[in-house]
């Protein structure tokens, strides 16, 4: 089934008993050539990207819950390209090109609205780092522009520009991000899977990893065994789990990360707005709720749901940025499971067991990468080689050392990031 | 979530400052293997359930503590100061 507006249109004028389930429902087979663990959106991409790039069909996704009803269904569903480090700015940029082009690949409506991002910077020492940091985007072919105060008055009249603690100095103001509708995501990419013939299994949960003479041979699930020649790894906040099953050990812990929406307000906010002093981005959904977030809660959880302290920190760094937010009541909030790596980037790589491949890492920046995720996960798994983008998310640089992409510059340490 | 300092008693959570897993307590032998190095840094095995984790008491006595905690419920176990000999 194909969407268009004469769809929709005849649809409409028959009373939509012609919609059908975009994705069929099928008993897991007991044997494919690849075996993606994890139906949210970096899955769900895998197995698109296997199909249509790689013409690689007999491939199914196991999900433990429903397709999409992780992380990607839980986050504040901001895509931007605005990274310094090489390794992650080419990645991020691919990313970004994909995200462009997702609605006309997926035929699918993910709501993909560029209506640019603004971070928000209130000293010089912060002016001079967003200037490098424009650069360094405009560098690898994004865009990126300084603003001066004046210039992002004119933008988001109702900052408090005079704040006595944190007046605004300026922005860097990225005309190409902005913010997708994050369901509809996993929705495309898992019809668009579907389409070309992956088995979307949901219900199943991995409980074991059958590795004979260091090379995967299949999984154990709550659906029965499934024998694999090849098996990807991409479960976000239960990487340590799943991983361990293969008896690995990672560079990971899991921490929760809350976000908030409030009530559905008229058109007030128009782009992605982030405080350069407190960790809080915001944005307003088609729906007119506010959404916004902060920082982690800072301790290891897979709770889903965070503790009272951070949202309280995210309320007072609203209050401080746009004093007009107090008007407004949080209708509720929630909280994600983070997979935060030591360096804070992510991981796209083979292991030491043959056939088995690693996704993990996306801390709290998972849902801007989804498309770029997939694609690079779908090369490497296909080819067993690299996707250039992706090559510097590597498992081993945390051995050597080598390649650490420490974006925030505070050291690569777990609780740091 | 509140924690009970043995030294000050039942406080806030914002008193504390998550340092991680306690295993940052068996630092390796500075002539060990860069291996066990890696494995100290980074490698973690991330439980979810219940967890042995490092604390400061930032705000309070500056202690550092050894908090046995569930990580899917957020259920406090038991908080001790940690032992003077792991604290090098």
């Amino acid at each position: 089934m194909r969407f268009s507006g004469l769809k929709v249109l005849a649809q409409g004028l028959t009373g939509n008993r012609g919609w059908r389930p975009h994705w069929r429902d099928p008993a897991p087979k007991p044997e494919y050539d690849i075996v993606i663990i994890g139906g949210g959106g970096h899955g769900l991409a895998t197995a698109f990207y296997l199909a249509k790039e790689h013409g690689l069909t007999n491939v199914a996704v196991l999900e433990k819950g429903y397709l999409g009803g992780g992380n990607v269904g839980r986050n504040t569903t901001i895509v931007r390209a605005n990274y310094g480090l090489p390794g992650n700015s080419e990645f991020y940029s691919h990313s970004l090109k994909l995200w462009e082009g997702m609605e006309q690949e997926l035929n699918f409506n993910t709501m993909m609205s560029q209506r640019g991002i603004l971070n928000l910077c209130h000293s010089d020492g912060q002016r001079d780092a967003f200037a490098r940091r424009g650069n360094a985007m405009r560098n690898q072919g994004d865009d990126a522009e300084l603003l001066t105060p004046e210039q992002v008055r004119d933008k988001v009249p109702y900052l408090d520009f005079d704040n006595g603690r944190f007046p605004i100095y300026g922005g860097l103001w990225h005309a190409r991000g902005g913010t997708a509708r994050h369901d509809a995501v996993a929705w495309g990419y898992a019809r668009g899977a579907d389409q070309r013939g992956v088995d979307l299994i949901q219900n199943c949960e991995v409980a074991g990893i059958d590795i004979e003479a260091g090379r995967v041979t299949g999984v154990q699930t709550t659906r029965g065994e499934i024998r694999a020649k090849k098996v990807g790894i991409v479960v976000a906040g239960r990487s340590g789990q799943v991983a361990g099953l293969a008896g690995m050990r990672l560079p990971i812990e899991s921490h929760v990360l809350q976000a908030f929406v409030s009530e559905g307000l008229k058109p007030c906010i128009d782009n992605v707005i982030s405080f350069g002093m407190g960790h809080f981005y915001i944005s307003q959904s088609d729906k007119g709720g506010l959404v916004f977030g902060g920082d982690l809660d800072f301790y290891a959880s897979y709770a889903a749901r965070g503790n009272l302290p951070m949202q309280e920190h995210v309320m007072e760094a609203a209050m401080t940025l746009m004093p007009m937010i107090g008007k407004a009541r949080v209708l509720r909030s929630w909280g994600g499971i983070m997979d935060m790596s030591t360096d804070g980037s992510p991981i796209i790589d083979k292991t030491g067991i043959e056939g088995l491949y690693l996704n993990c890492g996306w801390c709290y920046g998972g849902f801007k990468a989804v498309p770029g995720s997939g694609f690079s996960f779908a090369h490497l798994i296909a080819q067993d080689r690299h996707h250039d983008p992706a090559a510097q998310f590597r498992l081993d640089r945390f051995s050597t050392g080598r390649g650490i992409m420490d974006e925030e510059g505070t050291g690569a340490q777990h609780n740091l990031h | 979530m509140r924690l009970t300092c043995p030294i000050c008693g039942d406080r806030d959570r914002r008193e504390f400052y998550y340092q991680g897993d306690a295993v940052m307590l068996d630092r390796p032998d500075p002539g060990a293997p860069s291996q066990d190095w890696v494995d100290w840094l980074h490698l973690r095995d991330n439980p979810a359930g219940r967890a042995r984790e490092l604390w400061y008491h930032e705000a309070g006595c500056t202690a550092w503590l050894v908090v046995e905690r569930d990580t899917v419920t957020h259920e406090v176990f038991s908080v001790g100061l940690v032992e003077r000999a792991d604290a090098d």
